[in-house]
């Protein structure tokens, strides 16, 4: 039997406290779970420092990808199995994609590629088209299927039905990672009817359509989205511990440029910082390393590493202010000034951060604009977009949500064993 | 502090005026592609690499009212037309990024059309494949572009052309 078709003896489950199982009963998927860079999965964390603000947000990316590959091989063996516009030679395809979508994410990777320019979707492209245990499966299948299954996750497949269900607004990778965010955290919003979406999702030419008798789960699943944004994935807590990690990662590659002696030598660092970094190296980085560094730094030298690194550790975290860029960018300027008299580099201590969302956004032919809409399959065969039909999301469609604020180390501010006026000076400018 | 910000605006203050969203992301993307430090990360879309983030930047940029829309109805579409502002300026002034070479850049691509940055765009997102791969890849993506082989081959000569300019730092 070909590799491409081979079934494993007896179908293995995985179970999940989203989905309740993850089954898999095709050998190909049982194979890649067990490569080595699948399984490295495990050692980075889904949502990064959420954990420092909901303390269950400890899940990893591993139990993510296998809850896509579920949410995938439900609408494909359930859902669209039999129909006619569902082509089954793409379902493996499919199932590879899903369950690799994310393999290139590195540790905590939303500071890391900020810091370092790095792409994880890039290094998700080399794991696969490169010599790795990933490829060596997937090559079995075919000598092209490594290609195709890139393609497909980096959305230049020609397929476009297949990039559709991994990756649009309404996707098997948002329905998990809400779900899953949600449950982890322990917040109550995320909670969608997903057994129902999924029963109305149809294949149609190029896009994965809603039946228009879905379009209440569909809302509920867009409003929930909404939530799980500026609740869990937002909080002003988790930011702060994520500006606290990005300014380590550039105090510790400043330092290494500057040619500075460290004390543990950062070998797991060196190419990264030195803007080489092979494959090799980067599948060697996860969340573990990065700590033991974090640990390791709190006794450097260097007391902008030494503070930053025992801040994160210890959850001494910065605290914030609103801060409006428009009207205050002077003030910034000014606050910058004070910072660096106060010797508090403003550089690491005063930090802005934005976030921004929006939570759907649509798409007529035509416009110069980029989001595939949800389109919904009418009674009469007709597809309509979702705006056009939901009043609940014709409200929220294109209105995006911004937030700024400024962060400081506020203990720093209100010590004043030295240079006290200064410290005052910022204090009244801060609101403190 | 707001770096990323006011690299934006370097860009539009170095091209002048830039009509276009899809112009304006092809316009960064081809610039970050030679070398200039846009921190914007792009994927592959319906018109080649888009940049959420950049959107993004570009919508806040005209909340602070640093950036100016002006929205205008062409044919059956919307066309968007953006500038900076004197505040815009002013910010600039306080927080100058220096991009050698940028200029010249962004002033020759914002001389050229919409679809051909795309083509161009395209091209350089599949700049680890073979020539050969590429033109197949932009004859099956970009189907409906329907894009000649010597289009392609003066998108390269334009690549080359803009590399010449950049300064290395």
């Amino acid at each position: 039997m070909a590799y491409s078709q081979e079934k494993l003896v007896e179908e293995k489950v995985f179970k999940d406290p989203v989905h309740r199982y993850v089954h898999v009963r095709d050998r190909v998927i049982w194979d890649l779970i067990g490569t080595k860079e699948f399984q490295r999965l495990r050692r980075i964390k889904q949502l990064g420092t959420t954990y420092l603000t909901f303390h269950g947000a400890e899940h990893s990316r591993f139990n993510h990808s296998l809850g896509v590959y579920e949410i995938i091989r439900r609408i494909i063996d359930d859902v669209f199995d039999g129909r006619p516009e569902w082509n089954s030679d793409q379902r493996l395809l499919s199932l590879c994609a899903a369950l690799l979508h994310d393999l290139g994410h590195g540790p905590f990777s939303h500071s890391f590629e900020k810091v370092f320019d790095l792409d994880h979707e890039a290094f998700t492209q080399k794991i696969i088209l490169g010599n790795t245990e990933v490829n060596k499966v997937l090559t079995k299948v075919s000598k092209d299927f490594p290609k195709m299954v890139a393609e497909v996750i980096a959305k230049t497949s020609p397929n476009k039905l297949v990039i559709s269900l991994i990756s649009s607004q309404i996707d098997a990778d948002r329905m998990d990672y809400l779900q899953r965010d949600a449950y982890f955290t322990g917040v109550s919003y995320g909670h969608f009817d997903m057994e129902r979406i999924l029963r109305v999702m149809r294949p149609k030419e190029d896009q994965v359509v809603i039946k228009q008798s879905g379009m209440h789960a569909v809302e509920d699943y867009i409003m929930s989205r909404y939530q799980m944004y500026w609740q869990v994935y937002f909080h002003p807590v988790t930011r702060s511990a994520e500006v606290i990690l990005t300014k380590i990662l550039h105090r510790a590659k400043h330092l290494y440029q500057k040619g500075y002696q460290f004390k543990y030598e950062p070998i797991h660092f060196y190419s990264v910082f030195a803007e080489n970094i092979t494959l090799h190296d980067y599948l060697k980085l996860d969340e573990a390393v990065i700590l033991y560094y974090f640990q390791m730094w709190e006794e450097e030298e260097d007391l902008i590493l030494r503070d930053l690194c025992v801040r994160f550790m210890d959850r001494n975290l910065f605290k914030y202010v609103e801060f409006d860029p428009a009207k205050e960018y002077k003030k910034l300027s000014e606050l910058s000034t004070l910072f660096a008299k106060a010797g508090l580099d403003p550089e690491y201590y005063l930090v802005v951060d934005s976030s921004s969302d929006l939570p759907y956004d649509f798409y007529r032919p035509g416009e110069e604009e980029e989001r595939l809409p949800i389109q919904l399959l009418m009674k009469n065969g007709e597809v309509r977009e979702l705006s056009r039909e939901s009043q609940i999301v014709d409200a929220i469609s294109g209105k995006r949500r911004t937030d700024h604020k400024l962060y400081f180390p506020a203990d720093l501010l209100k010590d004043d064993s030295s240079k006290k006026n200064i410290k005052k000076q910022i204090r009244n400018l801060l609101d403190l | 502090m707001l770096k990323d910000h006011a690299k934006i605006m370097q860009a539009f203050a170095a091209a002048g005026e830039i009509v276009g969203r899809k112009k304006l992301q092809k316009m960064i993307y081809i610039a970050k592609k030679v070398d200039f430090p846009f921190q914007e990360r792009f994927q592959f879309h319906f018109y080649g690499p888009y940049s959420e983030e950049l959107t993004l930047r570009v919508e806040e940029l005209c909340n602070m009212g640093f950036l100016n829309e002006v929205k205008e109805k062409k044919g059956g579409y919307m066309q968007y037309r953006y500038s900076l502002t004197d505040e815009g300026m002013e910010f600039l002034n306080m927080n100058l990024v220096e991009l050698p070479a940028l200029e010249d850049c962004l002033t020759d691509m914002n001389s050229q059309n919409a679809r051909f940055l795309e083509l161009v765009s395209t091209v350089l997102f599949f700049d680890d494949l073979e020539v050969e791969e590429v033109k197949e890849k932009i004859f099956t993506l970009k189907s409906k572009q329907k894009y000649t082989e010597d289009e392609i081959k003066q998108a390269y000569e334009y690549i080359e052309a803009l590399k010449g300019k950049v300064v290395p730092v």
